[in-house]
């Protein structure tokens, strides 16, 4: 049996069919064709799927599509306004905080978050907020160093 | 790796809930956060046939703190617990203990509630539970039952949680005034499972002398392993030149108590020797808090 | 093919050498970029039934239960298969040693021989009905012995393959003997110390964030196949399902698009699911999806690393090597697709930056009934290092000198370039270094890392109750191996260049790099360039990404291409301009005559006037047709010799690997009471000759090292006796997470390679390969216990203090 359900994706009313099984991962890309949001393990370990659930990050592989019907969610498609990248995208860019790039839309969101709500972190406050994602290629040293450098574009164009 | 199949259910009451938790009785699985579950479903290691998704039951998502403890609905999610001024400051080691929890995005969908049901005798909060004598509520359709800590946890990942069930609430107990909390882990990486921790509540007396000492460790027994410590560490006078407890015979009493097993991060030997370092550490810490750092160095 | 040995241009304009931002970011950080996942969104999934056990016989598969599931499409086993796919997969690389190779079938026939073997195909609507399908067949097996841990099976008290006595795959002696003659045997009877031990190193694994993945579209009308595959070798991969499919090599298209990481897993081709999902596709006249999952990344992919060895060194009074002889034990699991090449480079590039008086090295490929072992970044060395620099510590230890004055006493000096290790090295040609400062590099590390005045800093510690140690170690890593690579650049009427290389990329910032160079070498603006690698749509000829050569191999052959397009662009340009060729250069696209900046001419232009048309589309092209100029009468519009069009190919076959070096130290904390280690500063000092972009290689080196320390202090595969792998999933796998690798301090030393026009040498792997060395060497250091085997845990290091 499918359940249907309208999520808010990204500002924009998305309607899909799904079964109650589909994980919200799987949802967002195969049946929204939004693919930005990456799969990695499937447990909740890697944190690839990372998106924002009425703004707070959540892991998509762990959430199914039908328990959040009705809810809003912001992937990594998500994250530019109006063209533009945002804080933590340039900043990322900028520091090598990415090689082969499937991790990183899990990083995107989870510190696009943390920067919302702690905008100028110290490096551990930084440490802990991505201490849930897995990167084999970076060995985080840029991803940290991006973190620190989103925050200070944010001031820079807040100020 | 995707979920088996099965039939959904999304009740939007607590009602509706029991009235459906008692249709599927033994075929139903509660999900609440779904940050033990739904890894357990994708990898196919359990099939509920009837899933019964809580998430829209409001009146689950409470947290109350009043002086006697802190009651922690079905619903809230460890982050919640954790923000929660109110909460840390009737009970301390919820804060304490849910820092150690997973990462921080798993604790913005994983429930308190969720984590003591699960049961699993790695984890910290069921220690917390343990160590506090508090309780979980059961309700059933036409009835609830209240069941303290002791009787609840039953075995690894087994809890006294009946068909056709649902945990609707915790209550962790406040402690008596002078009193202290820590809870003491060493993970392999940040975040996972302990190999070994311990939580630890210290009562002081008017003299500022140990009056109660208990300790519940994770990972060294089936259930969380409590311990009251309070004859061997106590009663101490309190001095500037400190507790003056045999911290080594505290750490023995409490390794005589547990049964740790070996598996693929650590011995049961490294287990049994670390949990003795973390219980001192632990009480130590306690202690020192329960005197509101006034004693002095420990 | 060229064999050209021009000096290297000097790059002192242009981008070449400079921090450029990566050009593959701009999609990958707003969730444009196209993993193997992301296509075929109307594909139907394929999944498998897996071997549940390390080694049993297939009796019987029932399918009968899984027929009703709604949107099941096909079910396939190895009886199905036709033809050369029934037959086992290909030996990529044999050997003469290698006298027992096996790979698998490409589903299970008969027998399978490690958790995980492929069994059944399913093929469905979607991947969840796929799995219900499968979860619903069942195989009846006869469970045979399993044969798990290298040195058990070496006793062969059961046999993995029936057919290979002692479980043996190959048995391989190198021997190199002293200057005056003596065999490494008799120089370390003679020495005056000699020291015996045994060394162990445990399995780990690549482990990319993106698994492995193939998708297929066949096109009936044309009857041609299009495949998209997570690899790391698409020119391979086309030729392995032209052969196994029967197919005209042109009727087969593969593409690598973009790729989540590869560290080696994705260079093993065809992988089963490589071949039998294009066959099903063709078969079905249906798009097929395979998505690799975490557990089947675990089980069924490949892993590396796990050796033991025997080592005896004997040597003089001032730490330097007489005579090493080492016999090794690989556990090359149940198959050997990649033949022994990790063995190889273990026992080879065990000599590292060291002179060493007389060699022997012994090899054993074992097999077991575990997932098969093939390259994992460093390949082998991370294994040879370990024990050569576990020598050297233990040498210093015995003597009593310092660890650093040991090395030295051994070093190959500057001045004795190209010095030949008188051994054949994984490319079948000899181990000749090029170029190198080990001095310099140790120097230079010894300076950054404090390392004489660490003895001040442990007192202070040790005054503090805690515990310190310090740890070097050091490597040479052959990079760059043939046979060869090759560039395409071509340069539009637009101004745009496009490149294109038949090697793969996985993240290394190959459209970066490759347009560094093409803009230096073209003189023009770097935003022009683009860069397309692994689609042999555009680029039939390539090996892969393996053993650090991207840079090096297709780098070369991309510059060389480059100087074509260039010598060709000046020909026209001198034509027009009526200039000689020698005095014009090229600047931000435009070529002019040197010191007459008004006499120019775009490549825009030339890239027409290259072309000669009949017909026009636009106001460029008018400019090239047939009446629009006066050509002269006398000559063809393409003259003899010439092509039409501004573009140029050509290839880079280096003549033999290009060796790159470096050095590591740490220094860590052990805690006396909980035993937990923790690495307080990691130093590298890195040479891989001339640098392309300095930040893509920092970051190589941070990932490298990153998962040295995986390797080093949490990720192991852990098998019971059984043969089930204990720990496949992310749980218990234990991935370095940000809070468990240290901040990475670098510094860069350049000694060109000689062998190649951009004097480059390889940096993909070189990050990973002395970690567990340095790591042991600085935990042995804190706690005065030999650390022998890694990786290395809390609990273990509880372990050795209490044997202590």
């Amino acid at each position: 049996m499918n359940h249907h359900i309208t999520l808010v994706v990204n500002g924009v009313v998305r309607e899909a069919s799904v079964p109650a099984r589909r994980l919200l991962s799987d949802c967002l890309r195969h049946d929204l064709g939004l693919t930005g949001t990456h799969v990695g393990c499937e447990h909740g370990v890697c944190g690839a799927c990372t998106v924002l659930l009425d703004g707070e990050p959540v892991r998509s592989c762990l959430t199914f599509a039908v328990t959040v019907d009705g809810r809003e969610i912001t992937t990594v498609e998500g994250l530019a306004t109006g063209g533009e990248l945002s804080p933590v995208q340039r900043a990322f860019a900028e520091c090598h905080g990415l090689q082969c790039g499937f991790c990183t839309p899990g990083f995107l969101c989870t510190a696009t978050a943390f920067l919302r709500d702690n905008p100028a972190p110290d490096d551990e406050e930084v440490l802990e907020a991505i201490s849930g994602n897995l990167c084999r290629c970076t060995g985080y040293q840029n991803i940290i160093k991006a973190v620190h450098r989103a925050a200070e574009i944010q001031a820079e164009e807040a100020g | 790796m995707k979920p088996p199949p099965f039939d959904y259910h999304g009740p939007a009451s607590l009602g509706e809930t029991l009235r459906v938790l008692a249709e599927v009785g033994p075929h139903g699985k509660v999900l609440a956060g779904g940050q033990s579950l739904i890894p357990l479903l994708n990898m196919r290691l359990a099939a509920p046939a009837h899933l019964v998704d809580i998430n829209r039951v409001a009146e689950l998502d409470t947290i109350a703190a009043e002086p006697g403890g802190v009651r922690v609905g079905a619903l809230a999610r460890h982050a919640a617990v954790e923000r929660s001024a109110a909460a840390r400051a009737v009970q301390p080691l919820l804060g304490q203990a849910l820092r150690l929890v997973a990462h921080p995005v798993i604790r913005n969908r994983g429930t308190v509630v969720g984590s003591l049901v699960h049961a699993d005798p790695s984890a910290e909060l069921p220690a917390v539970l343990a160590l506090l004598g508090g309780s979980v509520r059961l309700a059933r359709l036409g009835g609830e039952r209240e069941v303290a800590a002791a009787e609840f946890f039953t075995g690894p990942l087994e809890s006294a949680v009946a068909p056709g069930e649902l945990a609707v609430s915790a209550f962790f107990p406040a402690l008596p005034e002078r009193s202290g909390t820590a809870f003491c882990e060493v993970a392999r990486r940040h975040g996972d499972y302990a190999v070994a921790g311990v939580a630890a509540a210290v009562t002081l007396d008017e003299d500022f002398r140990i009056a109660a000492a208990r300790v519940a460790c994770v990972s060294v027994g089936p259930v969380p392993v409590v311990a009251d410590v309070t004859e061997v560490c106590g009663p101490r006078p309190a001095a500037s030149v400190g507790w003056d407890v045999d911290w080594d015979a505290v750490a023995r009493a409490v390794q005589d108590r547990i049964d740790p097993e070996e598996d693929i991060h650590a011995t049961a030997t490294y287990r049994r020797h670390l949990t003795g370092v973390l219980v001192t550490r632990a009480l130590k810490s306690a202690a020192h808090e329960a005197g509101h750092g006034e004693q002095g160095e420990l | 093919m060229s064999e050209r040995r021009e000096p290297a241009r000097e790059h002192v304009t242009g981008v070449f050498g400079k921090r450029v931002q990566r050009r593959e970011d701009a999609r990958l950080i707003t969730g444009r970029g196209r993993f193997l996942d992301d296509l075929g969104g109307n594909a139907l999934a394929a999944a498998f039934v897996r071997s549940p056990h390390a080694h049993a016989r297939i009796r019987d598969i029932d399918v009968a239960a899984a027929l009703d599931v709604d949107g099941l499409v096909a079910i396939y086993t190895w009886e199905d298969l036709p033809g050369v796919l029934a037959e086992p997969l290909p030996l990529l690389i044999p050997h003469p040693a290698l006298t027992h190779g096996r790979t698998a079938y490409p589903l299970a026939r008969e027998v399978v021989r490690h958790v995980g073997e492929p069994v059944v195909m399913v093929v469905a609507r979607d991947r969840y009905v796929a799995e219900d399908a499968c979860s619903l067949i069942e195989v009846d097996y006869e469970i045979l012995k399993p044969v798990v841990g290298v040195e058990e099976a070496a006793q062969a008290a059961h046999l993995v393959h029936e057919d290979v006595p002692g479980n043996v795959a190959a048995h391989m002696v190198q021997e190199v003997p002293a200057p005056d003659g003596r065999s490494a045997r008799e120089a370390i009877e003679a020495a005056p110390h000699t020291l015996a031990f045994r060394l162990d190193i445990e399995r780990s694994a690549c482990t990319p964030l993106e698994g492995k993945g193939v998708y297929a579209r066949w096109d009936a009308d044309d009857e041609s196949l299009r495949v998209y595959s997570s690899t790391q070798t698409s020119t391979s991969v086309r030729m392995a399902i032209a052969a196994k499919l029967g197919l005209p090599l042109p009727k087969v298209e593969v593409i690598a698009p973009d790729v989540g990481g590869g560290f080696g897993v994705k260079i093993v081709h065809p992988w089963p699911e490589e071949i039998l999902v294009p066959w099903a596709a063709r078969l079905l006249d249906r798009e097929i999806k395979w998505t690799e999952d975490r557990r089947e990344h675990f089980i069924s992919s490949a892993h590396e690393r796990a050796q033991v060895q025997y080592v005896r060194v004997g040597f003089d009074d001032d730490g330097r090597v007489l005579g090493l002889d080492v016999n090794i034990l690989h556990d090359n699991g149940a198959y050997t697709p990649y033949g022994i090449i990790v063995p190889i480079v273990t026992s080879t590039q065990l000599l590292g930056p060291y002179k060493i008086g007389a060699y022997r090295v012994e090899f054993s490929s074992i097999y077991t009934n575990t997932v098969q072992v093939t390259p994992y970044r460093g390949a082998g060395r991370p294994q040879g290092v370990f024990c050569m620099e576990r020598t050297m510590d233990r040498i210093a230890a015995h003597l009593g000198r310092d660890r650093t004055d040991v090395r030295a006493a051994n070093f190959i000096q500057p001045d004795e370039f190209p010095y030949d290790q008188g051994m054949t090295f994984q490319d079948g040609r000899p181990l000749i270094y090029d170029s190198g400062d080990y001095p310099e590099s140790l120097r230079m590390l010894k300076e950054l890392i404090g390392w004489d005045s660490f003895p001040a800093m442990r007192d202070q510690a040790a005054a503090e109750g805690r515990r310190i140690g310090i740890g070097v170690g050091c490597y040479v890593e052959g990079t760059g191996v043939g046979p060869y690579e090759g560039g395409h650049v071509q340069v539009t009427s637009d101004g745009r260049v496009h490149v294109s290389t038949g090697l793969t990329s996985q993240g290394q910032g190959h459209e970066t790099v490759f347009a560094q160079i093409v803009a230096t070498e073209l003189g023009v603006p770097f935003e022009k360039v683009s860069v397309v690698t692994g689609d042999t749509r555009r680029f039939g000829y390539a090996v892969g990404t393996f053993a650090s050569r991207a840079a090096v191999v297709s780098g070369n052959a991309i510059a060389l291409a480059c100087r074509k397009v260039r010598e060709k662009a000046l020909r026209i340009a001198a034509d027009a301009l009526e200039a000689d060729p020698r005095d014009l250069e090229i600047t931000d696209g435009v070529v002019h005559v040197v010191g007459a900046p008004s006499a120019s001419i775009p490549l825009s232009t030339i890239a027409v006037l290259s072309n000669p048309l009949r017909y026009a589309f636009d106001d460029e092209t008018r400019r090239a047709t047939q009446f629009a100029s006066a050509p002269s009468p006398d000559r063809p519009p393409v003259s003899e010799g010439e092509e039409p069009g501004l573009e140029g190919r050509d290839y880079y076959s280096p003549i033999r690997s290009t060796f790159a070096s470096g050095m590591h130290a740490a220094i860590v904390e052990t805690d006396p009471l909980t035993a937990e280690i923790k690495i307080l500063r990691y130093a590298v000092v890195h040479d891989c000759g001339k640098l392309i972009n300095p930040m893509i290689v920092e970051g190589q080196i941070h990932g490298g090292v990153a998962q040295g320390v995986g390797g080093a202090l949490y990720e192991k595969m852990v098998y019971d006796q059984h043969g089930q792998l204990l720990n496949a999933s992310f749980m218990d796998f234990l991935m370095p997470y940000a809070t468990e690798v240290p901040r990475i301090e670098t510094t860069h030393l350049e000694t060109p390679s000689p062998l190649n026009p951009l004097g480059v040498k390889g940096a993909g792997e070189a990050g990973v390969i002395p970690v567990s060395a340095v790591i042991a060497a600085a935990i042995e250091d804190a706690e005065g216990i030999p650390i022998d085997r890694m990786p290395i845990s809390p609990s273990d290091l509880h372990a050795l203090r209490l044997a202590r």
